[in-house]
């Protein structure tokens, strides 16, 4: 170490702070202090920023409205100097850094200065390009006055001073690209006339094609701007004061003033001088990381990743997020995987959107157009197998927030392709959320309108949560959440408070799994009423919470659990599914699908004897009596003769098998037998949510295994997969390889102790699909199979436990729980009728 | 059993206009509800976990739901088929569904369900 970073270390002993030490001080690197701190970074870092421009960060954003003079320079910071003063960080403002010693690591500024670092997070961002042409810089290599680039404060006010001047009339914009355009109009509003001297085909080509471009040309040349396309600048004209441009093949045009702005290059320049990987920009790895280098990270426009350099914000935020993760450690696996750029911008007055490509590429691509040059409407859309792989949309952005969804997402398309660009008929029901009407079904399970929620909203409530709860809204099947979530954040313009009961396990009380799991095992809280006595605020019951509590009690006291009947939802006190009719359907167990002619007679003389409505085989391998009221329960049962399937419960529900290798030609595996165990195992375990497993008999997977909450699947050499998370229901996702094992035995464990971590760490009704991604594959599976934390046995036991302590219950047909259990509650008669069939 | 509907009528001698003897308080378990037939009326009574009784109409305002197998609280009673929630003292929803109409109750001396009808 060198005596500069020994001497700091030693006068700092009180401090015993890591030091990060940031370069740049702008958007990116803001953001990314900003994240830092939210992730507790205050306490692990010492903070340095180093910034060239002498203030906090700004919205460089905003400039073009500074320009115009809509918002003052004051309006458009996001980082006063009080706020880096009241976070503790030392902002060396107007201090450029030139080079780091990545040996010694430190950073050398231009004041002299050798900074120490642990850690190191590069943000330069990037500068106006200037291309080459005579006449730009004065002979002491200062840009000539009256000529302006337009990246930062200082450009700005240099631009509107100088054209506030009486004398200046005309300027020149070099540079026909998205922030030419905004400097031009920005001008204009000073009294000056400007002009557009763009070297490409047409405007804006870096979004659009030459037909939007032509469109847009109409649109800002009816603005009073003139525009000169295929023209290059060789020259500014003047000797004392700038007095024109000299293009190549045109006439010269006079001006005042000139603003270049032709693109933007990255600012490497100390990456470069100090050794670290640059090509377009300096490279970094899916954690930001500079490549080699565990204590330098980069972040922002400087940057290159997976071949990528961006020149908008919204990448950056996502990396500025990854970075803080990784430097913090607060989530050692964010990953930063590209963005795939959607831009919604109002050029010069103009709306305009772009994502994705301009034109189609191959001959299969399909391309939608329209054109209005009059009104200066301009959309285009690239498609590809049927999903959006590009769009241009000018002048008009009223389908643009349902374009980018599409494109973002990948959604299908509706078959009539002129939908997409306009709105015929009603909306479709994934249609963007600004432009649904508000008559348009959101919630299409409680038929919840647009207009409920944000009439809602407006009436005060702004939580998720809280306008879920108000309308129902989303708690259905669930699938319209994310469009719920949309509609409220639109409604409340941002304004959505956290909520802080989204963490609650159940919402009745203010705990958090983890933490209500071990004040129920401390007070020792057997029973659901005691633990609202002991922990809900005022011991207040909530009839919410319930059954979420019910299950986890049962789940954590297994045999010692004190049940209490109220506690339940009423399919759990009848043991069958209630009905629109308030009739129950009765699904009796089938193990991994396989029935006799036996059962099959008893399940044929019960649908006779009790006049069942409709016998239907069901999507999870076994039969399903549907339509018999409440009384009858108990009397189908006992006549059946047979256990419940739970088909009702938040449980364990199915084993779906195929017939495997007893019978069929390719089964490697005795899938069948398999299948039956693993049910017969894991009856009845109640669980957070849904638990559907299957076992299939080889890899062509006839029983649907990498859909399955677990999934089996038998490979050649009597192996077998395990596959965990995967759905196929509202939402769908292929599972997860968890573990290749030798024997159904290990299969069983496995999904066993699985199913256990599942329900200790779940939370109320977040199926495998959400639990899995959530936690990590690597991370369960280094809990399950490999035992990192050395919970395998415990969870094993409680497994067993549980296993232990099943009871059908369609048992307590002879000696019913409650009073009255099995009476009916409702009067059938004014109520709709399951149609007979 | 037949409906399973208890059918309380009038006709007993002792009752004064309005008042209803459903039966047995202990037909109710704590914390459930139990559908009646009374007088042509369906009226969910419901035994919260304090002892005391509400009582509501028994038909969901929303698609007919049986009111009677909700799950309650101190407060409310969340209909079992699409959760709606009603105020149990009132029978208003607190979720934006039509109202429950809600009928005076308590339980006598000796152990019986006494509903008042308007
Ligand atoms: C009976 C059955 C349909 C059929 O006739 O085949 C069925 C019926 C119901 N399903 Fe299902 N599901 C049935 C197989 C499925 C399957 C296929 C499977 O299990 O292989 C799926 C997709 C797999 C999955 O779950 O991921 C499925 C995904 C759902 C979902 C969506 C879950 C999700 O988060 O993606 C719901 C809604 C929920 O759970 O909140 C649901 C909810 C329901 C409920 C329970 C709705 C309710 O709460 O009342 C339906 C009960 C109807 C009734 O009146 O009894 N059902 N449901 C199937 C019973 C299978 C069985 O034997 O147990
Ligand atoms: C006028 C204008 C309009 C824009 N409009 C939009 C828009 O509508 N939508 C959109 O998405 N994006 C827009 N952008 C782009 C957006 O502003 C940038 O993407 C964003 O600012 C990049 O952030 P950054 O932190 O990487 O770079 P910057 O914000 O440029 O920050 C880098 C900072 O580092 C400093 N620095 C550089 N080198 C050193 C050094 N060696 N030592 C110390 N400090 C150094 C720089 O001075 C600068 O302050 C616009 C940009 C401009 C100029
Ligand atoms: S059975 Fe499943 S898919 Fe069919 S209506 Fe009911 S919930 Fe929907
Ligand atoms: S029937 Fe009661 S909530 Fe729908």
């Amino acid at each position: 170490m060198t005596a500069v970073a020994s001497r700091s270390a030693r006068t700092k002993t009180v401090d015993s702070r890591r030091r990060l030490v940031v370069i740049g001080n702008g958007m990116a690197g803001a953001r990314a202090v900003e994240e830092i701190l939210a992730r507790g970074g205050g306490v692990q870092y010492r903070i340095t920023m180093f910034g060239d421009e002498p203030y906090g960060n700004y919205n460089r954003i905003m400039l073009s409205h500074v320009l115009s003079g809509e918002e003052s320079a004051g309006d458009i910071f996001l980082n006063s100097l009080a706020w880096y003063r009241e976070n503790d960080i030392t902002l060396h403002a107007g201090v450029r850094a030139e080079k780091i010693d990545r040996f010694a690591r430190l950073v050398f500024s231009d004041d002299g200065r050798a900074t120490p670092y642990d850690v190191l997070v590069i943000a330069t961002g990037s500068r106006s390009h200037l291309p080459p042409m005579d006449g730009l810089y004065t002979p002491g290599g200062l840009l000539r006055p009256g000529v302006f680039a337009f990246r930062t404060i200082d450009d700005t006010h240099g631009m509107v001073s100088y054209a506030q001047q009486d004398h200046h009339h005309r300027a020149v914009v070099i540079g026909g690209g998205l922030l030419g355009l905004e400097a031009a109009r920005g001008l204009q509003s000073h009294g000056i006339d400007v002009e557009v001297v763009h070297s490409g085909g047409h405007l804006m080509n870096a979004q659009m094609g030459p037909d939007g471009g032509a469109v847009l040309r109409r649109s800002v040349e009816a603005l009073g701007i003139r525009v000169h396309t295929g023209s290059r600048t060789t020259a500014i004209l003047g000797d004392d004061r700038v007095r024109g441009v000299r293009l190549r093949d045109m006439p010269d045009i006079g001006c005042d003033m000139v603003v270049v702005a032709a693109g933007i290059r990255p600012n490497v320049e100390v990456a470069v001088t100090s050794g670290l990987p640059v090509e377009r920009a300096i490279v970094v790895d899916d954690q930001m990381r500079v490549p080699d280098e565990d204590e330098i990270y980069a972040v922002g426009e400087c940057v290159q990743h997976r071949g990528e350099v961006y020149g908008l914000v919204a990448p950056l935020w996502e990396q500025a997020s990854v970075l803080a993760d990784h430097v913090t450690g607060a989530n050692p696996k964010a990953a930063y995987l590209g963005t795939r750029t959607a831009t919604k911008l109002k050029v010069a007055g103009v709306d305009v959107a772009s994502m994705g490509l301009q034109a189609p590429e191959r001959d299969t691509d399909e391309h939608v157009v329209f054109s209005e040059p009059s009104r200066g409407v301009f959309k285009s859309i690239v498609i590809r197998d049927s999903k959006i792989v590009g769009a241009t949309l000018l002048g008009d952005s009223r389908k643009v927030a349902y374009l980018t969804q599409a494109f973002d997402r990948g959604l299908p398309l509706p078959e009539e392709r002129v939908s997409l660009l306009f709105d015929v008929g009603g909306p479709a029901e994934e249609a963007g959320v600004a432009e649904l009407g508000g008559d348009a079904q959101v919630c299409n399970c409680n038929g919840v309108s647009k207009q409920a929620l944000v009439d809602t909203v407006a009436g005060g409530c702004n939580t998720l949560a809280g306008v879920m709860d108000a309308t129902r809204a989303g708690k259905g099947c669930g699938s319209c959440k994310l469009l719920v979530r949309q509609v409220v954040e639109w409604a409340a313009d941002g304004a959505v408070a956290e909520d802080p009961a989204a963490s609650y396990y159940v919402p009745g009380v203010p705990l958090e799994k983890a933490a209500l799991m071990k004040a129920i095992r401390e007070q020792n809280l057997h029973s659901v009423s005691a633990v609202f006595a002991a922990l809900a605020p005022g011991g207040t019951e909530d009839a919410k919470s319930k059954m979420g509590l019910a299950s986890l009690l049962k789940m954590m006291w297994a045999g010692e659990y004190v049940d209490e009947r109220d506690a339940r939802f009423v399919n759990d006190r009848v043991h069958a599914n209630i009905q629109r009719d308030g009739t129950f359907s009765v699904v009796p167990q089938m193990k991994g699908g396989v029935t006799s002619p036996e059962q099959l007679r008893r399940i044929a003389d019960v649908a006779d004897k009790y006049r069942i409505p409709m016998v239907k085989l069901t999507g999870g391998q076994r039969i399903d009596l549907l339509g018999v009221p409440k009384e009858d329960l108990p009397r189908v049962w006992a006549d059946l003769d047979m256990p419940s399937g739970y088909a009702y419960g938040k449980s364990f529900r199915t084993v779906k098998t195929c017939v495997g290798k007893e019978f069929c030609r390719y089964g490697t595996g005795d899938s069948t037998r398999l299948g039956i165990e693993i049910e017969s195992r894991f009856q009845g375990i109640e669980s957070p949510a849904k638990l559907k497993l299957a076992v299939s008999g080889c890899p062509r997977n006839c029983a649907e295994s990498l859909v399955k909450d677990v999934g089996v699947v038998a490979v050649e050499g009597g192996r077998w997969e395990i596959y965990v998370g995967g759905a196929a229901g509202a939402h769908i996702r292929k599972g997860d390889l968890l573990a290749t094992v030798d024997s159904p035995e290990t299969v069983k464990l496995l999904t066993g102790r699985f199913m256990q971590y599942y329900r200790e760490r779940a939370n109320w009704l977040e199926r495998t699909y959400a639990f899995v991604p959530r936690v990590g594959i690597e991370h369960l599976r280094s809990v399950i199979v490999d035992d990192a934390e050395g919970i395998a046995a415990q969870l094993d036991a409680a497994m067993q436990e549980s296993v232990d302590a099943y009871v059908d219950p369609w048992t307590e047909r002879d000696d019913p729980f409650t009073p009255g259990q099995f009476r009916t509650s409702l009067p059938l008669e004014v109520l709709p009728q399951v149609p007979v069939r | 059993m037949s409906t399973g509907l208890s059918k309380t009528g009038l006709s007993d001698a002792g009752q004064s206009a309005g008042l209803h003897v459903l039966g047995r308080l202990d037909q109710v378990p704590v914390g459930e509800g139990r559908a009646f037939g009374v007088d042509g009326e369906q009226i969910a009574v419901f035994r919260l976990r304090d002892g005391s009784l509400r009582a509501l109409s028994a038909v969901c305002p929303h698609k007919g739901g049986p009111i009677a197998d909700g799950t309650i609280d101190q407060a409310l009673v969340m209909c079992p088929l699409h959760q709606h929630s009603f105020e149990l003292d009132t029978g208003c929803s607190t979720t934006g569904a039509g109202p429950l109409r809600s009928y005076p109750v308590h339980a006598d001396g000796e152990g019986n369900i006494i509903l008042q009808l308007p």
